[in-house]
């Protein structure tokens, strides 16, 4: 563990901040390594022919979902993407669950009913992954309403992709968040492509999210969302913006997937080298380096380490061995009195 | 008991729930401060406030879109979206999110809501601001879809959605906005998905929809004055859920079927209740069944062209006269 001369020294060493404290660094890092661990898993299984469908990984993306993750109050909501694995699993999703439904598995976190690009644990604070782009920003809008109507403290948090910053349904909820001054947090995962496409081939500002941030009367807020220090600062402003009332966070996050945009797709229109520069700013690689600049012992991170992937072993075996989906549940939960009865 | 119009009973009807139930609010473009672009939720800012009734820019996907957060977490949101042709620019709440999210989610999450919207065409709007579009609503799995015709309906049926626990498409009929009807006094709740026989007869069913609802009345009217014939008028008044029963019970009395859509000719939900009936009544029809509708076209905006499309009680009459006497 950290001695408080450690911590000094790292301080003076590097320039950083020690505010965060080694307690909530080990989570941050242990979220990262859930994802890291659970979304390799997934392409894994892809391969093996036992994640079905489509699936749209978050590899190299972790900083963000635990950074934001980490900086949540119970309670605190998330409004994911189709690429919502790491958010899901941030809120404490049990990776079993989230396996489950990538394998359509009885096990599954919806049982099979929802797939990958739609969990949603309302449980755990994760209000569902929209697989329409731009969707989910309005309807962060509406839990942040009903919250600001009842006098609730908590946030609603909207993740999406730099895609999103061209669609009208951003550009509705962005404005009607900050005319309503409603507590949402809106946080734009800039990982350079949409699809296929670069980003920056198709908007016509170098930022897509931050640049568009002052149509709205926001702060430009631009990160690195490879280091999940900053992000976790950068999301603890913008909580405590909009408990106190003052409304909207616009939040431009840069990294980098690691990945295709889906598993149908080998990302060949990178340009060579690309992800080679990316993969020296890997966010668990910093974050390694800035748990042991800070003091912590390497058995402590390998310990991390191993217990995740033990986690990540059990879950898989659990999920080759659960059952399908009954199909008596095929036609459950259309209407709220749990069929689907549309006539007498 | 008073004599209201469908316009003031709009205004009652929301304004009964929101007495009743604090979670109820309520949102849309020009609702509140100017009281509606058809004058019907005037006076509700005042009696509920700001924080109630709230005006929101023109951000359909925004209005929808809210209305859905905050029903997902708890509070009961009617939303305005002003013509109902303006689905077109939301249809990813109507068709994507409020319809499949508990579905998706194996019953995790909850979306009581209801879209109020001005349907249907006589305003002589033209082709944007006419449309019928409920047949857009009804073939979306998770969705339940209503539309009354009289003051009295609105009242007790937008109770009923409001109460409802799924999202609920309330389509308010344009040209019925300034008709009058008789309301009794105190709390009217309906029930969803019941149909009403409106008039009694033996030779014919008529089945009908808001605005055709008067005048397929009138073309009964007309029948039975002028001809002799004696047709019984079905509002079905809730696509989803249907009441088959009541059609089905009126068909096996009459023996004969027609249906009154204001919607263009393909896919309206006149053709369900005729696939029904075929299938479940088949020998119970002494003919076929007829289906009166809205030619497949745009809808025109002069008055005299917009008149002759839509289905007039003569025409009905004429329909149906022709189809028994032949």
């Amino acid at each position: 563990m950290a001695t408080a001369k450690d911590r000094a020294q790292a301080k003076a060493g590097s320039g950083l901040n020690d505010d965060i404290g080694e307690q909530k660094r080990l989570e941050l890092y242990r979220t990262q390594v859930v994802i890291r661990e659970a979304e390799q898993r997934a392409y894994d299984l892809f391969l093996q022919n036992l994640v079905k469908g489509t699936s749209h990984l978050s590899l190299g993306q972790e900083a963000v979902a635990a950074g934001f993750a980490g900086a949540m109050k119970p309670g605190d909501l998330s409004f994911c993407t189709y690429r919502g694995h790491a958010h899901t699993l941030a809120r404490g999703v049990p990776v079993e669950k989230v396996l489950g439904e990538l394998m359509q598995r009885d096990n599954g976190l919806m049982r099979g009913k929802g797939g990958s690009m739609h969990l949603t644990s309302v449980d755990h604070g994760v209000m569902g992954s929209y697989a329409i782009i731009g969707a989910h920003l309005p309807i962060a809008c509406g839990a942040a309403w009903r919250a600001q109507y009842k006098g609730d403290k908590d946030v609603s948090v909207c993740f999406f992709g730099d895609g999103t910053t061209n669609i009208g349904a951003f550009h509705e909820a962005l404005n009607f968040a900050a005319v309503w001054k409603l507590p949402v947090i809106f946080v734009c995962e800039n990982n350079l492509y949409m699809e296929y496409t670069p980003i920056s081939d198709v908007t016509a500002v170098p930022q897509p999210a931050a640049d568009r941030a002052s149509a709205y009367g926001l702060e430009r807020i631009l990160i690195d969302g490879n280091d999940a220090d900053v992000v976790y600062r950068a999301a603890q402003n913008a909580f405590e913006r909009a408990r106190a009332g003052e409304g909207p966070s616009l939040i431009e996050c840069l990294t980098y997937r690691y990945s295709g945009h889906s598993r149908a797709d080998p990302a060949k229109y990178r340009p060579e080298g690309e992800l080679d520069r990316w993969k020296l700013r890997d966010p668990i690689k910093i974050y390694r380096e800035r748990l042991l600049q800070f003091g912590v012992a390497e058995k402590v991170i390998t310990d991390i380490d191993a217990q995740v992937r033990k986690i990540v072993d059990d879950a898989t075996e659990a999920c080759k061995a659960a059952p399908p989906p009954p199909l008596d549940i095929i036609a459950t939960d259309v209407y709220a009195d749990g069929g689907w009865a549309w006539r007498n | 008991m008073a004599e209201l119009t469908y316009r003031d009973a709009v205004i009652r009807g929301i304004a009964q729930e929101m007495s009743r139930d604090p979670d109820v609010v309520f949102l849309g473009e020009d609702v509140a401060k100017a009281g509606g672009v058809f004058k019907a939720t005037v006076g509700l800012y005042e009696q509920f406030g700001p924080l109630r009734v709230r005006d929101t820019p023109i951000s359909e996907q925004a209005i929808l879109g809210a209305a859905m957060g905050a029903a997902m977490t708890g509070l009961k949101p009617i939303a305005e979206i002003m013509f109902s042709d303006f689905f077109a620019v939301c249809f990813d709440y109507i068709a994507n999110e409020f319809p499949k999210s508990r579905y998706m989610s194996n019953g995790q999450v909850k979306c009581p809501l209801v879209v109020r919207t001005g349907n249907g065409a006589g305003s002589r709007f033209g082709a944007q601001h006419s449309q019928s579009v409920e047949n857009w609503c009804m073939m979306i799995p998770g969705l339940k879809v209503v539309a009354p015709s009289s003051p009295r309906d609105v009242i007790g049926l937008l109770a009923a959605s409001v109460r409802d626990p799924d999202p609920v498409i309330f389509l308010e009929h344009k040209s019925l906005y300034p008709t009058k009807g008789e309301v009794p006094d105190g709390e009217i709740v309906d029930t969803l998905g019941t149909a009403k026989v409106l008039r009694s007869g033996k030779d014919a069913t008529i089945c009908a929809l808001a605005l055709m609802v008067p005048r397929s009345l009138e073309a009964a009217e007309k029948l039975k004055t002028q001809h002799g014939i004696d047709c019984e008028v079905v509002d079905v008044r809730s696509l989803v859920p249907l009441d088959t029963q009541t059609i089905l019970g009126s068909v096996g009395k009459t023996h004969r079927l027609f249906t009154v859509e204001e919607n263009p000719r393909l896919c309206g939900w006149g053709a369900e209740i005729v696939s029904i009936v075929a299938d479940e009544a088949f020998y119970d029809l002494d003919g076929p069944p007829v289906r009166i509708t809205t030619p497949h076209i745009p809808l025109p905006a002069a008055d005299i062209l917009e008149d002759i499309v839509l289905p007039t009680p003569d025409r009905i009459a004429e329909t149906v006269r022709r189809n028994l006497q032949s």
